[in-house]
């Protein structure tokens, strides 16, 4: 692992990027992307920005270039450096490991996702429901029971979350402190490489050892039934090293991502008394309300990388091989062009959009069946079991997770 | 309306189940399958819906 302070693949002179921006960091209201990108989709749609760490890239803020840039194929996800366009230190990443999705393009990518993909399907996640309710139920009693004021991110969104994938993939609960620990390493701005690569080992040696004790004692599980498969099946792609890596992907994204959503979620609830009053009005609107709060918050708060593969053309500007390009969720999932109305104003009843809160392109959150069935089965348990709840502390008080890859709040003090 | 799927290229996300229920289903490996391939005319506007909204552009919709 070496520390790179210039982009490998940025042929352009470092000279050059004295002059340039860097991405817009800096929020004003919490719930809000950064007030530059509604300057960029105007003036700028396809931009270059100076990365932290050297070197640059194209930050693309435009929906319908968003939605372009990430279903061509000729960007690849198959990156050299680990978010360049917000750590100062980068570390150089070796080629993706069999199974590793988030960098992989196709159809390598595709061979890895589909034996996955049975366990995250719109029917499948609906026969999950009862069990997601009943650990909702469990969390919410135990909240009631030590009264509050309490954390609801210690309290209810991790351990929900947790709680879930863990069933779902075969990881003892008892292991949280583990992977919760490790999950805020990689996610943070400002780990180092080192601790980057360290937090990745031991997250690797956590699951090949599930791993290696599964297939000795199968279980009733995602990760026992694709280890079965595997064994079964002499040209399965899912070696040990794809077991592992897949393992460590779902375990990691799929606590971590959804918590900081239930988080910000409530939190975004309590400081819309309007839009709280509606959806308790008509617990119908459950759905859309969840789909307008991915869209209004959209966590993956600096969005996804790419690098072209070929000279190309994106929304009339001139890219080269090699060059990097910032796909902004936030900023897409708020331009009028995504069709709909005061994109920047949160309103549950609208008929849902067709937003980007999960990406887009054959990458596409494989999880978002299970997000979206925690996220409205949490929502509205909690503020029915507490219509009293309000916030413990000053909202200007609130931790912002501003220093992390995903958005949300890394605590929030609420009682009833 | 003549629905045609691209099964190769669908990534199982089930956009399409959520969006044109009674058009798309998955099978049990997550893979998109057509419920019917002539659907009314009244479920026009959610089919085109659904193939706008597949992350995989699997879906093709024909308007005759």
């Amino acid at each position: 692992m070496t520390e790179t302070t210039a982009d490998p693949t940025d042929s352009t002179d470092p000279t050059d990027t004295v002059d340039l921006p860097g991405l817009p960091r800096e929020r004003g209201c919490p719930f809000d992307p950064a007030p530059g990108y509604a300057h960029l989709r105007e003036s700028a749609p396809i931009t270059r920005i100076a990365f932290p760490s050297g070197g640059s890239g194209w930050l693309v803020t435009r929906y319908e270039d968003v939605r372009a840039l990430l279903a061509d194929p000729r960007f690849s996800s198959r990156l050299s450096a680990a978010a360049p366009h917000v750590r100062t230190a980068v570390a150089a990443l070796p080629e993706p490991l069999p199974g590793a999705l988030l960098r992989l393009d196709e159809p390598e990518h595709a061979r890895y996702r589909r034996p996955v993909m049975r366990a995250f399907t719109v029917k499948r996640v609906q026969q999950l429901r009862p069990r997601i309710q009943q650990i909702v139920d469990e969390r919410l009693d135990a909240m009631e029971r030590a009264g509050g004021p309490v954390d609801l991110v210690a309290e209810l969104a991790l351990p929900v979350t947790s709680l879930v994938i863990c069933e779902l993939l075969g990881v003892s609960y008892d292991d949280r402190e583990t992977f919760h620990g490790l999950a805020g390493r990689l996610l943070a701005i400002e780990s180092s490489p080192e601790e980057g690569q360290q937090a990745r080992a031991e997250l690797a040696s956590f699951i090949a050892a599930l791993v290696a004790a599964k297939r000795e004692k199968p279980d009733d599980d995602l990760l026992s039934t694709l280890i079965a498969e595997a064994d079964a099946d002499p040209d399965s792609p899912l070696t040990d090293i794809a077991l592992t890596v897949l393992g460590s992907l779902l375990l990691i994204a799929g606590h971590e991502t959804t918590a900081n959503m239930i988080a910000l979620g409530t939190l975004t609830l309590l400081e819309h008394p309007d839009q709280l009053a509606a959806l308790r009005e008509d617990p119908a609107l459950a759905d859309r309300t969840v789909e307008e709060l991915l869209r209004h918050l959209t966590i993956i708060q600096f969005g996804l990388v790419r690098m072209a593969t070929e000279d190309l053309t994106l929304g009339g500007r001139s890219i080269r091989a090699g060059e990097y390009v910032v796909a902004s969720l936030p900023s897409a999932n708020r331009d009028p062009g995504l069709g709909i109305e005061d994109p920047d104003r949160l309103d549950i009843t609208r008929t849902p959009a067709a937003h980007v809160a999960f990406g887009y392109g054959p990458h596409q959150c494989l999880g978002q069946q299970l997000a979206r069935a925690e996220l409205q089965i949490t929502l509205t348990s909690l503020f029915s079991r507490f219509p009293g709840l309000r916030l413990a502390a000053p909202a200007e008080s609130l931790p912002f997770r501003d220093d992390m890859l995903i958005y949300g709040l890394h605590q929030l003090p609420v009682t009833w | 309306m003549r629905i045609t799927l691209d099964e190769d290229r669908c990534c199982g996300a089930g956009t399409c189940v959520m969006t044109a229920p009674d058009v798309f289903d998955q099978r049990d490996d997550g893979i998109v399958v057509l419920l019917d391939p002539n659907p009314p005319a009244q479920l026009a506007t959610s089919v085109h819906d659904a193939a706008a909204r597949c992350p995989a552009a699997a879906i093709r919709v024909e308007t005759e």
